[in-house]
């Protein structure tokens, strides 16, 4: 690597060291960093050299760096996977920093995700939510045809664009209500624009939602910011798509307890 | 109960916003409509005021209605921003940049303080008059009957400076408050979809600044003496 070429960062990153200590922005100098590097190449850079001085290096969430795990869970200078528009920060690269800026990273923040240690949060309330709907039953029988279920193209591709969320949980970092009606949204509505979700569509929707609130995620107060920070440009649209959706499965009385009916168990 | 599931939701919370502030928006355009009145003259503002008088059933029945649905409004308002807070948690961002996000968006729960306060002011100022008690004896010969002189009262009450500018002010600040409240109206009650957002934002914005106008107008032509007795 060229010295010539490389650039030097003053990193502001959060140390904590377990879910119940508190932590702290902590300031390390680094030099030698490529502009081709990617962000968590930098974190690597800085990470061994922290090992090779017997500290402690930095925990951050990561796994495919292509940008379409959901792994990686930054908030880089105020902005849930930094400055870069419709990228993760694994796909960011150093080239869009100025050399010999300061870099503040710091995990998400939000009471449904807790710190477990410096910048790794636990994301397990999206699974949970997931769980309550986010699926479709499969019966046993015989395999459908491929071409049985008509599907026209607006709507295939809508439920595509829905189907983009990766579920890293961005719209939650970036929301000031910590709301995570864009990932329920686009969750739920994958699955509701299609045929075979819309068995259990207003079943899901109501289960999600209630899991959302349950797990202690803010209201959608509208102001774009998910939208703005989403590495997959999913639209704030479906949002509203879920909230006439949950008004259409209140309005049928969806949310009863089924009684039982003639002949019934 | 469904109902009660729906209440405890953020979302059932959130379409109950929409649907009142909804209400309240259109009432706000009736009343500009109304106030804009008193360019066309005493009479024709009296007339007004008369008729919307004439019956105490109807008015206290509108005026009960509105108050439910600004108390809806409120009531959804503090419970959701108390549970948005906590969901934010106790630690802050060091940094934040709330991406995307108009300012307008950000501070709703502030101009909504701020506008019911005003209201209420503006409602101790012209509904009961007990800010300015004299107003109550402002009363003009009509056809033979004696009946409230509105005309008289608005044009005392805005030729205080104070007064004026404090109305221009809020004005602006309900218009700030709607500038993001119309369009997140329609989303929140489910209106919206991509065919219709752009229109509904561009809607929300053009109907921020006719209210500021048509508001603002008012206190504006009394201080300016366009419009006096």
């Amino acid at each position: 690597m060229s010295t010539s070429n490389s650039m030097t960062f003053n990193i502001r990153i959060w140390r904590q060291k377990n879910a119940k200590t508190p932590g702290k922005l902590v300031e390390y100098k680094l030099d030698g960093i490529s502009p081709d590097m990617s962000f968590l190449e930098m974190l690597d850079q800085l990470n061994e050299r922290l090992y090779a001085k017997g500290e402690e290096p930095v925990a951050f969430d990561h796994d495919c760096r292509e940008g379409i795990c959901g792994m990686c869970s930054l908030n880089v200078n105020g902005i849930p996977h930094g400055p870069d528009s419709q990228v993760t920060i694994c796909q960011t690269h150093m080239r869009i920093f100025k050399d010999g800026q300061t870099i503040t990273i710091e995990p998400w923040r939000s009471t449904a995700f807790p710190v477990i240690k410096d910048c790794v949060v636990d994301r397990s309330a999206f699974d949970r939510i997931i769980q309550a709907g986010g699926f479709v039953s499969v019966n046993t029988g015989g395999t459908p045809d491929a071409n049985a279920l008509p599907i026209s193209k607006e709507i295939a591709d809508l439920a595509m664009d829905a189907a983009a969320c990766i579920g890293c949980g961005a719209c939650v970092a970036a929301c000031k209500n910590s709301s995570a009606l864009l990932f329920v949204s686009a969750k739920a509505s994958q699955l509701n624009l299609l045929p075979q979700g819309k068995a259990e569509k207003d079943r899901r929707v109501l289960k999600m939602v209630e899991a959302m609130d349950k797990e202690g995620f803010g209201a959608c107060t509208n102001t774009n910011s998910c939208e703005a920070v989403c590495p997959k440009g999913i639209p704030v649209t479906f949002i509203a798509q879920l909230n006439r959706d949950y008004a259409w499965a209140m309005l049928k009385g969806a949310a009863a307890e089924p009684k039982a009916t003639v002949g019934g168990a | 109960m469904p109902l009660i599931k729906f209440l405890r939701s953020t979302v059932g919370l959130k379409i109950i916003m929409g649907v009142t502030g909804a209400a309240l928006f259109a009432f706000t355009v009736i009343h500009m409509v109304g106030n804009l009145q008193i360019f066309l003259g005493q009479e024709a503002l009296n007339n007004y005021a008369q008729m919307l008088h004439a019956s105490d059933e109807v008015i206290w029945g509108f005026r009960l209605g509105l108050g439910a649905v600004a108390a809806l409004h409120i009531i959804c308002a503090v419970v959701l921003t108390i549970r948005n807070r906590a969901a934010r948690g106790s630690e802050a961002y060091a940094e934040y940049a709330a991406p995307g996000a108009s300012l307008a968006s950000r501070t709703m729960a502030i101009s909504g303080v701020i506008v019911a306060a005003f209201i209420i002011f503006h409602l101790l100022h012209f509904t009961t008059q007990s800010i300015d008690p004299s107003f109550k004896e402002l009363t003009e010969i009509h056809k033979g009957v004696e009946r409230h002189d509105v005309y008289a009262m608005v044009i005392k009450g805005f030729q205080v400076p104070w007064v004026s500018a404090f109305y221009i002010i809020s004005v602006a600040l309900v218009s700030f408050h709607l500038s993001h409240g119309i369009a997140s109206c329609f989303r929140s009650m489910g209106l919206t979809n991509p065919a219709y957002r752009e229109v509904q934002e561009w809607f929300g914005l053009a109907f921020a600044v006719i209210i500021f106008v048509g508001m603002a107008a008012v206190p504006a032509a009394v201080l300016l003496g366009l419009v006096k007795l």
